[in-house]
């Protein structure tokens, strides 16, 4: 056999790729292209897989403050996943955070922001979820210990922190603005890593947007703020952030922002991600201790001293031939360095983090990596290169050391 | 389709967007002394100089070398500086399996550039993103002194 | 390994032809060689013309009319620097300038070009020196005193007031004749009788320090590498395998990977997938794009802590026993003093910088490879099978190797490139990515050591037992090397019989079946491991009766004066006894190793908390009759820093069956910042060659953690030190 046809079909029967086309009727295919939009702008993707896992499958595990919890199988597998579910059923879970056995989810799924969304939309969402293969996985016991593990305990929860509205344009605002604003606090769920929580896990009213630390992270301050926030970022810099994840001079999505922009908002349109940023703007602002860095004029070769002799050794070692002395970045904007709050924040939260997980970010020119170090360096020299950053870059007297770096680790 | 100036000469080629330089030079152009060893700018067995600046071109998607002038080692031994380095990598017989040298030599020859005489700290700091398994460390720190002390 | 001293006799050694094309052709063939080369191609007698088939070339000397020298290497140049050192033998015996002799690799031909130490055709166990030694300068006198010969036929004077030099016949008044107008008339001649050698005081290439063949073309990037070649027509392939060993391919959707531009193929195998593009860059994207559901098999569920602990409760099992000398339990049950420990190494992956790739084309006339390989006749079979050919139809085109330490021996990538090109009706060359090389190496396997010493009351060693666990590679590599007892004779080297004058001793190895990855050879294989083992062990003996550890080898050394001179040489160098600042230390390890002996010191600081400097490392070295002084200091050197990666760094680790490292970021590797310089001591020596490949790599994890014992009072037992919180720090002391 010298050509081979028979190799040429390797796929295993109908997959999700075919699978719109094949089980919708025509007449939803409008509905179900909505709906696709709004899952991704919702991220419905980010929780609801796992890594080499089937897409909407669910079974991610989510560490909380109070134990860990599993993203569930949302596939129209009628046994294992959402197939027998009633739109209302739908609708609930989305609006109320009640399951169809009636039970309460935990607060990890954003419905507190996801209430905000019509019916219409949410059943749109639903149309796209049913047209995918059902996959047969089942959900994972959520391993919570007492007493958050008693469910009805969020029913009280909800009555204080759940405002079960939705959306409500303010006429006082350009469409545009009511667009972002439903895209950011709706489907979007901007706040639930962005606002502040309280003692409740619930997010803080008084603080939308002010910046909040989620999983070891840091979900910097986008409230208008000059130096703590958005604000005072160029006009179109902040929609080039949130379309390609890069507004060089300010910002590079990291970590679990770099996921959302793969995700999620790198699909929306130009139109949507203006008004998102148009919303944005305008939050009204709030101070945050870790700011944008004041600009520093530094050489293109290596320092001749530094507090951190370890860490500019490791810096040379690993880092420098994509992030440079000065930290303009090479071979890729997104390796630049300047005027990122990660370099700037004493505790050096998302530098440890981005250091020890790396990311990926799916640029329009082709995937931005940053490899994972944790393998590769010990705890005293990720305290090291840490520390070297944050002087280097930010001038700052930075005291990572071993022991904060251990316990970095065991947070993911 | 987009317009390369390699080693001197403009270059039209036609790949995707997101294509790496490393693999225009190798796989398109023919131009396979730069080499691939991992591909997430860990190695510097891929390095090349881009407007004289040494680059890892496994991550450098070829659009952004439009407009800039890409050195590889098939030329580096026209200027004085990559044939002193060339020179001094026989004289101190710094290669063995010869797989990372190309990257070496790029590296060195971008270092001696900007620095004619680079002590122990320079070198190390200037080299150390360029592995090399047959760990031929100890000469290419020597090779690198030599020109440096002519 | 056999070790058998070599013995030529004329009949086996040379066989000589005048070939058509007007050229002298010298072959020989080894002592175990069924059928020589010149007796199966040469009796017949090639006629004018060209010659028929490509193994009539297949000669280690041909000179042709031009006098142009081409020498076909049985040994692959990977670094090493093998191929110059070979033909440095000819270089000198011939009489014609190294950088005049061309190189050629040697096809698959075990008759030929099998290695008189391994027993089969293969580049590896730094035996390219020590097995040539001897046949190769021989050959190389033969042609020229033929070559004499056929001058002073021509002229008319005795043979014996003629010269060689410089690949010319030099009469007496002045008379010249290069060898290109002396090939046809020599190869008419009958083979001298007597070959003599020169004595080594009359050397002018041999011990020179001379400049390697192969190096100009890789400092202009001019060199072919197997990841370098087109060939016309040719496309590009990447492949990915299931990440756990066993499982298989249980369906693809190759869609997305399709729709990459540049993508012209997907073709599936049962354990993997491939890609065909264009360029390699469709073949690597096209990779990533596809959605592969395995079925991960029998191994899914296993991880690293499940493997170590099946070696370590294989220590309790007897084993086979590799040598007994006295009764060690009797010494140990009444000895004054005993001294116990256990020394573990961990998986290893290669990680050679160029990945593992091949070139391959299914022709309905034949298979055709283009690959660096160590060797060629596992590669030519391996091709066979996967393409459903007799060996014959295979051709094999051996390459330039970016570094191999062992993992070119495995031929596990070129059957995969012959499955993809069984497939497609043009040439494919796969090449893997990093991920893919680093997950699906052949590892160097994990072993476990036990050793239990008896001392007598002036802490005089009287012996020990030692207890060997870990895969054998052999049984694998070769079952039939492997007797039935199971022992592993390269697993047991340098262990087996220690260097050191013990009464009492009994070493026994307990293999232990390889579960979920595969493992190979890697650079030093037993004698790598049991150095490490043995040389922390006497260093901690000797500590826990309070003695220096030089003095303490040194008296165990009588038999070995080699080992003596190597040790003392190198603590000389190296100050030992000279004392240091708190928190600095010294360390040594020294051994007989492929045939060399070699004293390794190294002095270091630890500092700041876990921080290691290595302030120096120095090494002696007796190989015996130097061949290239260059090339040895950098193999020494070379061979030590990379040692000092592994043992400094290096582990693989397995979790759910799969290798949890995938590059350089997580599998780092020794940089210039991290490496001091290494001083190597070359010791006079007229004995005949021995290894300096491996030999370097071997010494530097005892003597390190040696050091680092001396230094900081923690004894690292378990490789890497980076597992233990240890880091090298920047810069080194002027
Ligand atoms: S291949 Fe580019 S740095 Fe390794
Ligand atoms: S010479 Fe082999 S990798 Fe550097």
């Amino acid at each position: 056999m010298r050509f081979n046809a028979f190799f040429r079909a390797l796929s295993c029967g109908a997959l999700a790729l075919f699978g719109g086309s094949v089980l919708a009727q025509p007449a939803d295919t409008e509905l179900i292209q909505r709906g696709e939009y709004l899952a991704r702008a919702a991220d419905c993707i980010a929780c609801h897989v796992t890594e080499g896992g089937k897409p909407y499958a669910g079974g991610l595990p989510i560490k909380m403050p109070f134990g860990t919890l599993y993203s569930t199988n949302i596939t129209p597998d009628k046994e294992t996943g959402i197939g027998e579910w009633s739109d209302d059923d739908f609708v609930r879970a989305m609006q109320k955070g009640v399951g169809k056995d009636g039970k309460h989810y935990y607060p990890a799924f954003p419905y507190t922001s996801y209430t905000l969304m019509p019916r219409e939309d949410i059943l749109a969402i639903k149309a796209y979820l049913f047209s995918l293969e059902p996959v047969n996985q089942p959900n994972p016991e959520n391993d919570i210990g007492f007493p958050f593990n008693q469910r009805w305990g969020m029913a009280l929860w909800n009555f204080f922190f759940l405002d079960d509205e939705r959306f409500e344009p303010d006429p006082e605002q350009s469409p545009e603005w009511n667009r972002g604003a439903y895209l950011v606090e709706g489907p979007g769920h901007c706040g639930e890593c962005h606002t502040p929580r309280n003692l409740f896990q619930a997010r803080s009213g008084s603080k939308n947007l002010a910046g909040s630390t989620i999983q070891g992270w840091n979900a910097w301050n986008i409230t208008g703020d000059e130096q703590s926030g958005i604000g005072g970022w160029p006009d179109d810099t902040l929609e080039r952030y949130l379309a390609t994840g890069l507004a060089e001079g300010y910002s590079v999505a990291g970590g679990p922002m770099a996921e959302v922009v793969n995700h999620s908002l790198r699909h929306l349109t130009p139109e949507d991600i203006r008004a998102m940023a148009v919303y944005l703007r305008s939050v009204p602002a709030q101070d945050a201790e870790v700011k944008r860095p004041q600009p520093r004029e530094l050489a293109a070769e290596a320092p001749t001293q530094t507090p951190h002799p370890l860490g500019q050794k490791l810096f040379a070692d690993a880092c420098v031939s994509c992030h440079l002395w000065d930290g303009n970045g090479r071979q890729s904007p997104y390796a630049s360095l300047r005027g990122l709050r990660t370099v700037h924040d004493p505790e050096g939260l998302n530098l440890v983090q981005i250091i020890l997980q790396g990311d990926v970010l799916h640029g329009p020119d082709g995937d931005h990596a940053m490899p994972a170090f944790d393998r590769h360096f010990t705890d005293s020299e990720v305290a090291a290169v840490s520390n070297f950053v944050l002087n280097h870059f930010a001038g700052l007297d930075a005291t990572l050391n071993e022991e904060q770096i251990r316990e970095r680790r065991e947070e993911h | 389709m987009l317009t390369l100036s390699i080693n001197g000469n403009d270059l039209q080629v036609d790949v995707p967007d997101d294509m790496p330089l490393l693999w225009v030079l190798r796989d398109v152009l023919g131009l396979t002394g730069t080499k691939y060893g991992c591909g997430i700018a860990q190695c510097g067995a891929c390095t090349v100089h881009l407007d004289g600046q040494a680059v890892r071109s496994c991550v450098l998607p070829a659009s952004s070398a439009a407009g800039k002038q890409v050195v590889t080692i098939e030329a580096i031994g026209e200027t004085d500086i990559g044939r002193e380095v060339q020179a001094a990598w026989l004289e101190d017989e710094v290669v063995q399996c010869g797989y990372c040298q190309s990257g070496q030599i790029m590296a060195a020859a971008a270092l001696l550039a900007q620095n004619p005489a680079p002590d122990d700290v320079a070198i190390d700091q200037s080299l150390a993103g360029n592995l090399c398994r047959c760990c031929t460390y100890t000469r290419i720190r020597s090779a690198i002194k030599r020109i440096g002390q002519a | 390994m056999n070790e058998q001293p070599f013995s030529p006799s004329r009949r086996q050694l040379l066989k000589v032809a005048g070939l058509g094309f007007g050229g002298l052709v010298i072959g020989f063939s080894l002592p175990f060689a069924g059928r020589s080369f010149a007796e199966q191609v040469l009796p017949e007698g090639p006629e004018d013309g060209t010659l028929p088939t490509a193994t009539a070339l297949d000669a280690f000397i041909s000179i042709d009319r031009d006098g142009k020298v081409t020498f076909t290497v049985p040994k692959i140049e990977m670094g090493q620097g093998a191929q110059s050192g070979l033909a440095m033998m000819i270089a000198e015996e011939l009489e014609v300038p190294l950088d005049e002799i061309t190189l050629k690799e040697a096809p698959p031909n075990e008759d030929i070009y099998n290695d008189s130490l391994l027993n089969f055709q293969a580049t590896g166990g730094s035996t390219s020196i020590r097995s040539n030694w001897e046949p190769l300068r021989r050959a190389g006198a033969a042609a020229r005193l033929m070559l004499i010969q056929a001058a002073a036929q021509r002229w008319q004077i005795p043979a014996d007031r003629l010269r060689a030099e410089n690949g010319q016949v030099h009469g007496p008044d002045g008379q010249t004749l290069g060898y290109g107008e002396l090939v046809e008339a020599a190869s008419q001649l009958p083979i001298p009788e007597d070959i003599p050698l020169k004595p080594a005081s009359e050397f002018k290439v041999i011990g020179k320090p001379l400049r390697r063949l192969d190096t100009p073309s890789k400092v202009d990037g001019r060199s072919r590498f197997t990841i370098d070649l087109a060939v016309p027509d040719m496309k590009y392939a990447s492949i990915r395998a299931c990440p756990v060993v066993g499982g298989s391919v249980a369906c693809v959707d190759d869609s997305a990977a399709r729709r990459i531009p540049g993508v012209v193929d997907v073709v599936r195998m049962g354990n993997a997938v491939a890609v065909i593009g264009e360029h390699t860059w469709a073949a690597f994207s096209g990779v990533r794009a596809l959605e592969i559901e395995w079925d991960y098999g029998e191994h899914a569920g296993l991880d690293s802590e499940q493997m170590e602990r099946a070696i370590r409760d294989a220590l309790d099992e007897p084993g086979a026993l590799a040598n007994e000398v006295g009764d060690i339990q009797n010494a140990l049950d009444n000895a004054a003093k005993t001294f116990e420990a256990e020394y573990e190494m961990p998986f290893l992956a290669h990680a050679a910088l160029e990945p593992m790739g091949c070139v391959a084309q299914v022709r309905p006339d034949a298979v055709e490879l283009w690959v660096g390989t160590q060797v060629p006749v596992r590669a030519q079979t391996a091709a066979a099978e996967e393409a459903g050919r007799p060996p014959e139809q295979v051709i094999v085109n051996n390459q330039l190797i970016g570094g191999a330490f062992g993992r070119r021996l495995e031929v596990d990538f070129i059957a995969q490139a012959v499955a993809i090109a069984k497939q497609v009706d043009y040439p494919v060359k796969l090449t893997w990515t990093r991920e893919e090389d680093t997950a699906h190496d052949m590892y160097r396997p994990h072993y476990i050591d036990r050793l239990a010493a008896a001392l007598d009351g002036e802490g005089r060693l009287l012996g020990w037992r030692h207890s060997i666990a870990g895969a054998s590679v052999l049984a694998r590599f070769a079952p039939e090397a492997v007797p039935e007892n199971g022992l592993d004779g390269d697993a047991v080297e340098v262990a087996q019989h220690p260097i050191y004058a013990l009464e009492h001793l009994r070493v026994n190895y307990i293999p232990v079946p390889p579960k979920a990855i595969h493992q190979s050879w890697w650079r030093g294989v037993g004698p790598l491991r049991s150095t490490y083992m043995l040389e922390s062990f006497i260093d901690e003996v000797a500590r826990s009766v309070d003695r220096d550890p030089v003095d303490y080898r040194m008296q165990l050394l009588g038999q070995h004066p080699r080992a003596q001179a190597v040790l003392r040489l190198a603590a000389e160098k190296a100050g030992w006894g000279q004392s240091l600042p708190a928190g600095h230390g010294r360390g040594v390890a020294v051994q007989e190793v492929f045939g060399s002996f070699l004293a390794t010191v190294v002095e270091l600081e630890v500092a700041e908390g876990k921080g290691i400097r290595l302030t120096r490392l120095v090494v002696a070295v007796d190989c015996g009759q130097v061949m290239n002084p260059v090339s040895v200091k950098s193999q020494i050197e070379g061979g030590t820093l990379f040692g000092l990666s592994a043992a400094l760094f290096n582990e693989i680790t397995v979790r759910d069956g799969r290798v949890e490292q995938s590059n350089f970021h997580d599998y780092r590797q020794l940089r210039i910042s991290d490496a001091p310089p290494v001083e190597t001591y070359i010791v006079e020596s007229a004995e005949a060659p021995g290894g300096v490949g491996e030999a370097g790599t071997a010494m530097i994890a005892p003597a390190l953690v040696n050091a680092l014992h001396s230094a900081s009072g923690e004894r690292i037992r378990r490789l890497p030190l980076a597992r233990a919180g240890y880091h090298v720090l920047g810069g080194r002391p002027a």
